[in-house]
This record gives structure tokens, C-alpha cells and sequence, in this order.
């Protein structure tokens, strides 16, 4: 479980989070939505500590994120897994290599077990063919479900996801949510993700938190959010013709 | 306004080399990362340096032989001068410049790239010090491969030297050989090969410095680029007065 206390974070003068209190629980996918510039993705640097936050507390499992040292900010982080928007894979490296790197660098079982966990994650995400393949070989979709079986090499209790489906057409973003939302069930993952492609909200959307100006203006679920009644919220969700008149259809 | 954005930037310089000169998490990539970095940056230059060596051995015989050689000097004059220059500064120093612009540019396009696409946040959120999995086997490989390449360097501008001889007939062979031998110093060897271990760290840890630090895009990665290849080779400048005056 991640809780998030309090947070605000500013770069210089301006202000981009304010007073950020969410939770966020095991095995459950949980969905950060907003515009563009709304602050949901420093949100998300701030719980993985790319970013530092101004004030406010993290905490992993009742762990102070915030008050930790390097070391113990470096063992934590060894339990998380990310996937970046645009895969952020490393091009010199083939496909298995990109998923052996965090089974390499931190695990001490022997290269065959190595391989085997790299070659087992490959196969959760259907890309066992691909293995000798280069980044730049690829497509989008299938570097996405790389970075996926990267993040969960070293079977990680936190996966961050920022908005994993951009650049994705509709058919392969409901791959990509399917493939998460089960690897969050499957592994009892909490999994936070970032986006704002309404697809996953109704697909996925087990947790969300939508964030407008740097501000939480509401949380609910998948369902609740068809009837919510935030007007921010609503002019956000339903800027879309199409989920306008699924709003309409339900009434 | 300028002094107090040089001190800022070399702080963060010297931040960034406190966070690299830390102990590699695993020491079997990091051997895998200095292997590759020997091969990209030290076995990949050897052709452009032996290149360079001979034909710039070869033009300065020719230059010393044209224009300073004269009856009243004598015959091994462009010999031992060819061979002074290329030990004193040209294998050493110039050598030093050029790789700045081949290896330095590479590195900092290289991280640069991988800061821009969030490969180094991928590599720090899970757990990897990134600084030092990136930039120390770079500057190790550097260093380790810089005496060789001086090395070649002299052999192969001294062949260059030897070409006008035998081909061109500028120098007969004998007198050549002479000036070559003259009044040898050892010394100048080792003093060209510890400048260029100072020169090569120059090179690798100020372009990773530029390339760690690019935000943005693609345009501040060519701006990256060239910031590297410009500092490290005033730096190399100013280190050369400074090192060529102490170890003199």
C-alpha cells in the first residue's frame, strides 16, 4: 500500500501540487487522470523519488519514503518496477537482454535461473519471439509490453505506469491495460498509473484520482465516475462526443 | 553573473563525479560495461588516430625539410624536430583535441539521448546509480586506452616521416633515422603519455557531465554535444600549460 500525505511540490514560484492526500492499495489498479500540465505526472516522479517533493509524506508499506537515506531510498526502489510513456528500453541491449538487466544487476541466482525468469516475464506478455530483437525493431506496442516484463522481472511490489498507452492505437491500449490490470491481480502488484485516455478509466479504473491544477478534485471508481456530479471532472470526462453521449445513453 | 554560473556548474560537475566515483552495484556489469566502453572508445579511434598520425608526420617533415632545413643547420635537424613534436605535443596534446571532438561528442549524444528518452530515470528507479553504470567505465576505458593510443600515434607519425623519405625522397632515410635517434629523451614519452591520461579523463567525464545534465529534447542534445567538445578542449588547452610547465 502507497499513502500519500499532504503533498505539495513547487518548482521555483510555481505551485504545481497542492495538498495531494490519496491511498493507494495492494492489487488494485489504480488510475491517476488530468490534463495535460495538471501536475499527475510530477505526482507520480514524487512517489518514485525522481522528483523531491516541498512538503508532505510517501510512505510504502508504512515506510517513510521521504525520511529515508540513499541507501535505504536504493533498497526500496528495488521493489518497484516503472514503465516510462515512451518504454525508455535500452537501445544497445536485445529484447531479453532489456529484461535480464534488473535480474543482472540485482539477483544472485545462477544465469540459467537468469534467463529462465526473463524468458518466463517474456512469455506473461506474449513476446517470447521477440527476445533476440532490438528496441528499434519493434513496434510501439511491443516495446510497451517490454518495459511491462522488464518492470516485473524482480517481481516488484509497486509498479508506476505513466500513461503507457500514448502513442498507442485503441486495440493494442486495451492489451496493454488488460496485460497490467492482470499482472496486478496475479502478482497482488499495487500498480498506479498515469493517464488520460478514458478507455482505461472504464476499463480499468478500479481507483482513480483525478487532478486538476495541481489539486485532488475528486476519487472514486469506474463506476461512480459515470455519475459524478464534479464539475471539473465532468467537463474533463466528457469532452468527448462519444463519452457524451454514453453519458446521455445511460441516463 | 558568469562567475557564480561557472562555480554552479562546476559544484554540479563535482557532484556528478562524487555520485560516478562510487563502487559499481555488480561488478560483472560493470566489467561488461568497461569492456565495451575499451572497444567503442579506445579500439574504435586507433584508425582515425593512425590516420591522422601519418599524414600529419609526413607534412611536418615536409615542413621542417622545406622551410627551416638549411646547409647551415644540421642534417638531422628535421629528423630530431619531427620526432620532438610528435613525443612533445602532437601525440599527446593535439592527438587529445581530436579525440575530444570524435569520443566527446559521442559521449554526450550518447547520455544525452538516454536522459532525453528516460532510459537513465529507468535505470534509477530501479536502483541503479546511474552515474556510475554510465560514466565510470567510460572514463576507466578512456584512460586505459589513451598510452596505447599515443603510442600508436608517434609509430605511426614517424612512419608518416619515413614515407617522405622512402617515397617522396624529401629526407634521405639515414639522416632521418639519425634525427630520429638524436639526443632522445625518454622522459618526453612518459611526460606525453601522463598528459594524455589527464587529457582523457577531461574528455570523458566533461562530456558525460554535458550529456547527464541535457533537459529537453533533441535540440539541447546537439547543444549538449558541442558544449562537451568546446569545454573539454579549453580545458585540454589549459591543462597542456599547466602539466607541460610541471612536468618539464
Amino acid at each position: 500500500m502507497i499513502e500519500v500525505k499532504s503533498l505539495y511540490k513547487s518548482f521555483e514560484d510555481k505551485q504545481v501540487l497542492c495538498d495531494i492526500n490519496a491511498t493507494f492499495n495492494n492489487g488494485t489498479t489504480n488510475l491517476i487522470i488530468g490534463q495535460s500540465g495538471s501536475g499527475k505526472t510530477v505526482l507520480m516522479k514524487c512517489i518514485v523519488g525522481l522528483f523531491e517533493p516541498t512538503r508532505g509524506n510517501i510512505f510504502y508499506d508504512n515506510r517513510d519514503f521521504v525520511g529515508m537515506n540513499k541507501i535505504e531510498r536504493i533498497k526500496l526502489r528495488r521493489e518497484m518496477g516503472m514503465i516510462f510513456q515512451n518504454a525508455a528500453l535500452f537501445d544497445s541491449m536485445s529484447v531479453l537482454e532489456n529484461v535480464m538487466f534488473p535480474l543482472d544487476m540485482f539477483s544472485n541466482d545462477t544465469y540459467t535461473d537468469r534467463l529462465k525468469r526473463a524468458r518466463f516475464c517474456l512469455d506473461r506478455v506474449n513476446l517470447s519471439d521477440a527476445e533476440k530483437k532490438f528496441p528499434g525493431e519493434i513496434s510501439g506496442g511491443m516495446q510497451k509490453r517490454v518495459a511491462i516484463a522488464r518492470a516485473i522481472a524482480l517481481n516488484p511490489k509497486y509498479l508506476f505506469c505513466d500513461e503507457p498507452n500514448s502513442g498507442l492505437d485503441p486495440k493494442t491500449s486495451l492489451v496493454i491495460d488488460e496485460l497490467i490490470h492482470d499482472i496486478t491481480k496475479d502478482f497482488n502488484i499495487t500498480t498506479i498509473i498515469n493517464t488520460h485516455d478514458m478507455n482505461s478509466v472504464m476499463g480499468i479504473g478500479e481507483n482513480i484520482i483525478y487532478i486538476c491544477e495541481g489539486w485532488k478534485e475528486w476519487q472514486g471508481n469506474k463506476d461512480q465516475i459515470m455519475t459524478a456530479t464534479n464539475e471539473k471532472l465532468n467537463s474533463f470526462i466528457f469532452a468527448s462526443d462519444l463519452f457524451r453521449k454514453v453519458k446521455e445513453a445511460n441516463k | 553573473m558568469l562567475i557564480v554560473k561557472s562555480l554552479s556548474t562546476f559544484g554540479r560537475y563535482l557532484e556528478l563525479m562524487n555520485k560516478t566515483f562510487s563502487r559499481p552495484e555488480r561488478m560483472r556489469m560493470f566489467f561488461k560495461q568497461y569492456v565495451k566502453e575499451l572497444s567503442q572508445l579506445g579500439v574504435d579511434s586507433i584508425g582515425i588516430v593512425l590516420l591522422i598520425s601519418l599524414f600529419i608526420g609526413a607534412v611536418i617533415c615536409i615542413q621542417i625539410k622545406l622551410n627551416i632545413q638549411s646547409p647551415w643547420m644540421p642534417r638531422f635537424t628535421t629528423g630530431y624536430t619531427t620526432r620532438e613534436i610528435m613525443l612533445l605535443e602532437f601525440s599527446s596534446s593535439i592527438m587529445c583535441l581530436i579525440l575530444a571532438g570524435k569520443v566527446g561528442s559521442n559521449i554526450a549524444s550518447e547520455i544525452g539521448t538516454m536522459r532525453v528518452t528516460q532510459q537513465i530515470d529507468a535505470l534509477d528507479i530501479m536502483g541503479v546509480n546511474s552515474a556510475s553504470f554510465l560514466i565510470l567505465p567510460k572514463i576507466l576505458g578512456l584512460v586505459t586506452m589513451m598510452p596505447f593510443l599515443v603510442s600508436f600515434s608517434i609509430f605511426a607519425g614517424m612512419g608518416g616521416a619515413y614515407a617522405t623519405a622512402i617515397i617522396g625522397n624529401v629526407i634521405t632515410v639515414d639522416d632521418l633515422t639519425y634525427g630520429l635517434q638524436h639526443d632522445f629523451t625518454e622522459w618526453y614519452v612518459w611526460m606525453g603519455i601522463i598528459k594524455s591520461l589527464f587529457f582523457a579523463f577531461i574528455i570523458t567525464s566533461v562530456s558525460a557531465f554535458y550529456g547527464y545534465t541535457v533537459e529537453g529534447g533533441s535540440f539541447e542534445v546537439g547543444k549538449a554535444s558541442t558544449n562537451s567538445v568546446v569545454s573539454s578542449s579549453v580545458l585540454i588547452l589549459f591543462a597542456d600549460v599547466f602539466l607541460t610547465q610541471i612536468l618539464s
